[in-house]
């Protein structure tokens, strides 16, 4: 414990927990805080995994945000920033691990198996979400903000009831952390014990509102006075994050109780495709944040100890290539909705009502074709 | 055959689910040691214990929002919120939640949770206790909202609310719950689920009701069998899905249909069964039908109520007015 306080009086410091620095230096493990030490072992190949699925992530961010500006998505919200702390988190928790995204976590998609498709079918408006959330352990995204925080941690109080070591990890952010769900949720789990680990990706700001105007604890210290065990973290930092996010899952697993990491990161792009970020932010805040670039640290880091060959990399930026083939093929590949089918899945059974307005719309549509078909027909006759 | 009130009726409904189905649990604030306020969950906590009978703290949002989490994870939660007006904090988590994970995801999700609220006036309680909000929900896609009227309907609606598969909002009308009626726990003599059934059968006016006021239409229905006229008492029980089929059927039969509910009138439930009616029994209408309510206030304090809650002779003065025009 006295090691964990070691963690803890750097959280109380408010300087998060960073091992890999922007310039790509990794710092010594005799450096690090030590209970992070048997988290981490800095393999090559973790770290070129890490980095992979940071690039896959990116690309398919770019790659979406082209599509809406094409007029191919209705709407996107940017990850573009935030590789790290999605990735870092998300490949320290098991597959079978629920997890409880917001709406821009989409590296926990790719983390997850969801196709290109599923992904692309909320932003294109052809459904509410893609996949199904029980056969990828991956719910679906909530766009109320925080409302999904006490469902995490009502699966968490069922995974306590089946006796099982799952963990339950819920993403959320800076701005979600002010509604009333994320704090009932809060107390609750910490009041109950349950398994579920609250990820806060704090990166700056509320759309527009910049943290400063948000809260006057920062998150992570106001988890302690729920009662959660809690982390700061350098959120573009892959390593650090996911150090520290095994570090809190494994505390989790073993019974200790709920706790909150807060990845402190940057939005480096805007809220949405619809946002515009030079409204609220000056450029050369995002210019010194592009220096922390989540990515380009892992790059540096990679050619320092010379992990990455040429012909991986250029695999690499293939496969990215590829993703971005596949994103746009999907997204041409949805044909048209029809309303119909809605009105089965509103209920277990369809009421009266639905059945009712389900044939009226039908017959609706279908006296088109007939007017249609007579109007041909006089036109042969 | 049992002689129980509401309230006992409600607590023998929980405890049967509780037995048939381990993934049952109940949620709420003081449901545990205490039974609730109204002691619907009385000796629960004692025979199932706390992990499936669970005090939870004082946040509505978050027994709906964690009730919905456990269905996830395959468990059938029902919660009870305290009283009728403190269901409005949990109000994004049953509409915009609840009510529609089943459709988000392609009917991937489906949440079976029973949400069982406290509702009306009748009692001279404090503000904040005596509200009817059933329109709220009523008007939301995905859920069923269903009210029970005495202690026999009460037994067997949970218990077939329970087993649905669809998120239910349960309403109780809590001025009957002490009032008692024989019930039986054979739930193969129950009406369906989502049916309205003919309370009182009568020849001359429809008087349709539910919840706490199918006693009062009943009152009004004797007292106008001795001025000679003949109600039928219809008892909507479901109230999303309307079973306008029944009410249509006894319109038909009637020519005359008065809707009585203790919500304010505007666009509340009864607007839906007069267009509904008014559209399906045009012809057969020998009266415009006519609405008894709760005025257009907020609920007033306890000494206003006998005032603002309809009454029989509310009743039995629109009965008048179809049966005069």
């Amino acid at each position: 414990m006295e090691h964990f306080a070691h963690v803890g009086g750097q959280l109380r410091s408010t300087e998060p927990v960073g091992l890999l620095a922007p310039d790509g230096g990794l710092s010594e493990t005799t450096d690090w805080p030590p209970d992070l030490v048997p988290h981490l072992d800095v393999t090559p190949e973790l770290v070129r995994d890490l980095y992979r699925w940071m690039r896959l992530t990116r690309r398919l961010d770019s790659e979406a945000f082209a599509l809406q500006r094409h007029g191919e998505l209705g709407l996107w919200a940017p990850s573009l920033g935030q590789e790290a702390a999605q990735v870092g988190s998300m490949t320290a928790l098991r597959a079978t691990d629920q997890v409880f995204p917001s709406y821009r976590e989409h590296a926990a998609c790719l983390l997850r198996g969801v196709t290109p498709a599923q992904m692309l079918e909320q932003w294109r408006g052809v459904s509410g979400c893609g996949w199904d959330p029980a056969e990828l352990h991956l719910n679906s995204y909530s766009v109320v903000l925080g409302a999904h925080l006490p469902h995490a941690t009502g699966y968490a109080m069922g995974v306590q009831r089946d006796g099982s070591d799952e963990v339950v990890a819920a993403y959320f952010g800076d701005g979600a952390s002010s509604q009333g769900d994320a704090n009932e949720a809060f107390n609750w789990a910490a009041a109950c014990g349950a398994p579920v680990l609250f990820f806060c990706q704090n990166n700056q700001y509320a759309i527009s509102t910049p943290t400063r105007l948000q809260m006057r604890t920062p998150v992570h210290q106001r988890a302690r006075g729920f009662g959660l065990e809690s982390f700061l973290v350098d959120g573009n930092d892959v390593l650090a994050v996911h150090a520290v996010t095994k570090l809190a899952v494994g505390q989790i697993r073993s019974g200790a109780g709920p706790a909150l990491i807060e990845a402190v990161t940057y939005r480096m792009g805007a809220h949405t495709s619809s946002d515009d970020p030079t409204r609220y932010r000056d450029q050369a805040e995002s210019d010194a944040w592009k220096l922390r670039d989540p990515i380009a640290r892992v790059e540096k880091l990679l050619d320092a100890r010379g992990w990455g060959s040429p012909q991986w990399r250029a695999e690499l930026d293939e496969e990215c290539d590829r993703l971005g083939a596949e994103l746009r093929d999907a997204c041409q590949s949805f044909g048209n909705v029809e309303l119909g089918g809605m009105f089965d899945t509103v209920l277990g059974r369809r009421t009266d009502l639905l059945s009712a307005q389900k044939a009226e719309y039908a017959d609706f549509v279908a006296s088109f074709d007939r007017v249609d078909g007579a109007a041909e027909a006089e036109g042969v006759a | 055959m049992a002689r129980l009130s509401l309230s006992a009726a409600l607590n023998s409904g929980l405890r049967q689910v509780l037995e048939d189905d381990p993934k049952a649990v109940i949620l709420g604030e003081d449901v545990g040691p205490l039974g609730g306020v109204f002691r619907v969950t009385d000796g629960l906590s004692k025979d199932f214990g706390s992990d499936r009978v669970i005090d939870t703290p004082l946040a509505e949002s978050s027994i709906v929002g964690t009730a919905i989490g456990l269905a996830m994870r395959g468990y059938h939660p029902v919660c009870e919120i305290q009283f009728d007006g403190f269901v409005y904090p949990a109000f994004n988590q049953i509409v915009s939640q609840l009510a529609k994970m089943r459709a988000r995801t392609g009917g991937r999700v489906p949440l079976p949770v029973v949400v069982r609220i406290p509702c009306g006036g009748g009692i001279g309680a404090v503000e904040h206790h005596s509200e009817s909000n059933e329109a709220y929900f009523a008007h939301t896609a995905g859920l069923r909202v269903v009210i029970c009227s005495d202690p026999q309907s009460g037994h067997w609606m949970l218990r077939q609310a329970m087993a649905c598969g669809d998120p239910v909002i349960f309403y109780e009308p809590k001025r009957r719950y002490w009032e008692k009626g024989e019930v039986s726990a054979d739930l193969a003599l129950a009406p369906a689920f989502d049916r309205a059934v003919v309370a009182q059968a009568g020849s001359d006016a429809t008087v349709v009701c539910y919840g706490g006021m199918v006693a009062t239409c009943l009152e009004a229905a004797a007292i106008a069998a001795e001025e000679g006229r003949s109600l039928e008492v219809v008892d909507l029980r479901s109230l999303s899905p309307l079973d306008l089929d029944t009410v249509c059927a006894s319109v038909r039969k009637t020519g005359r249909c008065v809707v009585v509910h203790e919500a304010p009138g505007f666009a509340g439930l009864g607007a839906e069964v007069v267009s509904g009616v008014t559209e399906r029994c045009f012809y057969e209408l020998e009266a415009p039908v006519l609405r008894v309510t709760g005025f257009d206030l907020p609920y007033p304090p306890a000494k206003y109520e006998n005032q603002y809650l309809p009454d029989a002779d509310r009743v039995l003065a629109a009965v008048d007015k179809l049966l005069e025009f």
